[in-house]
């Protein structure tokens, strides 16, 4: 009686490790195929341009590895163009957001005006709008405006996320009324207090969706790819293609992955400076997929 | 209170401008334009008005391409990652050592750069005159013959695109079913374990039930999202989609408005239409579904 017992429980023992080995292959198998084509861009990205050619059966660790690929990423496209341009876009898109999210958001949360209510419906509704639908009038009332191949152009319509000020508004109107009220009393202004009490307590918020824009910046293809046809206003999204398509010749696979790699490194590294942010952030509200 | 309705709208100001020129405005002028017949861009006149423009967009054959890629994109995708993110969850919230670790890593792709990333897979994939490529030497290892990825069959082409796809959306369903998973209350499962009611019981029973709001929520925007599934297909493809023959809807709607083929954002704007019905469509059917099945 007591060995068969003992036996039972030896039995749902080996299959609690049985199941918990299996879920550790699983996992590390997915998580091989997401970190593979990282690998593969990093290692392509250090084989001369000779040896890659030369391996019919690639090889998995580069015998002679060179930076030279780098070198020809920087120098025989504009790569650092594209860099530049990326970050103005990045940087000037993000800022104008937060200046027009934070504002807005106020203004919802705390101000009482006639028309609030409707106005905050039909932002709300924006929110279910597909970008598909309003991308073709952009680029007609864009290209009309002579705006193509212009910061401008390109910044301008990638300004306002609804989603954004809707978040913020939340957690602006989260903060005790009674502090607003205190510091009418001591005869603060709204824009003042706005900026020394609000903003500072709701940072965890702002800093996750300037992240989240940032990343949808860096990323973003469609807009510039329909608005520049001049090289000098690529972004990286955009160079990527250029370079696929001719930059190094078609066959300097190396090169090619040197540029990719160099593109991809910014956000990877956000990504693993603020990941919890991002995560949080991402399981808010970012919609991707 | 006058002075608050002057301050008020002097807030909202900016954002409003922004969403006015560039949103509202849009949106009815997307209409307008689809009704336009013979919309000439550069001289900006048409000739009338109707339904022209959707019957020329339905009877292009570059557009039911496009239709046709698209649904099979969205058929195989979105079930398909639902069902892999949630193993992963599941299998994620069932260990504590290396959890972290492989939520950072799973989270990967969501911060890359589509286009970047895609152009490695077509490395992995191509097959050159140089050499079969990764994949196909892996395949040989299991005795399959060499295919051509990116440039031979439909299958084959439509296999990747699926498989880019998926790599894609996986981060963001895992970290929504991965938060869905920790919250369910610890309690129901104590009460399974005195039961001992067995795991997979309790999966079907508890933890499916529980999660099924966020489940539901992934499979909304995972059709919406497949739907206007684009910039995966160029990064692989190029921007050649339609000899390709892997344009998406999506990609038709920029072709028509700008490129080689450009110009007509009458079409475009059609087929904009278009899209929106279908997703619209797909949505409203998902959510009457979600009605009888999802427990809130």
């Amino acid at each position: 009686m007591e060995n068969s017992l003992q036996s039972k429980h030896k039995n749902t023992k080996i299959r609690k490790k049985t199941i918990k080995a299996l879920t550790y292959t699983a996992l590390g198998i997915w998580a091989l195929i997401v970190l593979f084509p990282f690998y593969w861009m990093i290692l392509t990205s250090i084989k001369s341009y000779g040896s890659y050619n030369a391996e019919s059966t690639p090889a998995f660790v580069p015998t002679d590895p060179t930076f030279d690929n780098y070198i020809t990423a920087f120098t025989s496209v504009p790569l650092l163009d594209y860099f530049i341009n990326t970050l103005i876009f990045t940087l000037a898109t993000t800022a104008l957001m937060l200046v027009v999210t934070v504002l807005a958001a106020f203004a919802f949360a705390r101000i009482n005006f006639k028309g609030k209510n409707i106005a905050f419906t039909i932002f709300l509704s924006l929110m279910m709008i597909p970008s598909e639908l309003v991308v073709i009038t952009n680029f007609v009332t864009i290209t009309n405006m002579d705006m193509r191949n212009t910061f401008m152009g390109l910044i301008l319509p990638s300004v306002t996320s609804v989603f954004y000020i809707y978040l913020l508004k939340e957690n602006f109107a989260s903060i005790p009324d009674e502090l607003y009220y205190a510091a009418k009393v001591d005869g603060t202004s709204d824009i003042k207090y706005l900026l020394k009490v609000m903003v500072p307590m709701c940072k965890p918020t702002i800093i996750t969706v300037t992240i989240l824009k940032i990343i949808e910046c860096w990323n973003s293809y469609v807009w510039p790819r329909l608005i520049t046809d001049d090289e000098a206003y690529y972004l990286v999204s955009n160079g990527i293609q250029a370079i696929r398509e001719g930059g190094f010749g078609r066959e300097n696979i190396p090169a090619m992955m040197a540029a990719v790699t160099v593109i991809s490194i910014p956000l990877i590294i956000l990504f693993l400076v603020f990941r919890k942010k991002i995560m949080e952030g991402v399981a808010r509200g970012g919609t991707k997929g | 209170m006058e002075k608050n309705n002057l301050k008020g709208w002097l807030y909202l100001l900016p954002a409003a401008l922004f969403l006015g020129v560039f949103m509202i405005y849009p949106l009815i002028d997307v209409f307008v334009y689809s009704f336009e017949e013979g919309y000439n861009s550069a001289s900006q006149t048409f000739f009338g008005v109707g339904l022209y423009n959707y019957s020329y967009v339905l009877h292009d054959p570059y557009f039911l391409q496009a239709l046709k890629n698209t649904f099979i994109l969205v058929i195989i995708t979105v079930p398909l990652s639902t069902l892999i993110a949630l193993g992963i969850s599941v299998g994620l919230a069932s260990i504590e050592k290396l959890r972290h670790l492989f939520q950072t890593i799973f989270f990967l792709p969501y911060v890359t750069n589509t286009l970047a990333v895609g152009l490695v897979f077509m490395i992995l994939f191509a097959k050159t005159e140089y050499t079969d490529g990764l994949v196909n030497i892996i395949l040989g290892i299991f005795g399959m013959e060499p295919i051509d990825f990116i440039e031979g069959s439909y299958a084959a082409k439509m296999f990747v695109l699926c498989f880019y796809t998926v790599w894609i959306v996986l981060p963001f369903k895992i970290l929504i079913l991965t938060s869905a998973l920790a919250s369910v209350k610890q309690d129901y499962y104590n009460a399974a374990m005195i039961d001992g009611t067995p795991r997979w019981r309790v999966f079907l029973k508890i933890t499916l039930p529980m999660i099924s709001p966020m489940l539901f929520y992934l499979v909304i925007t995972g059709f919406i999202g497949a739907f206007k599934a684009y910039s995966d297909a160029v990064a692989i493809f190029g921007t050649e989609l339609n000899v390709a023959e892997m344009n998406t809807i999506v990609g038709y709607i920029y072709d028509m408005l700008y490129g080689d083929g450009g110009g007509y954002p009458s079409y475009a704007s059609a087929a904009a239409i278009i899209l929106f019905v279908i997703v619209l469509t797909i949505t409203s059917i998902n959510l009457l579904v979600s009605k009888k099945h999802v427990h809130y």
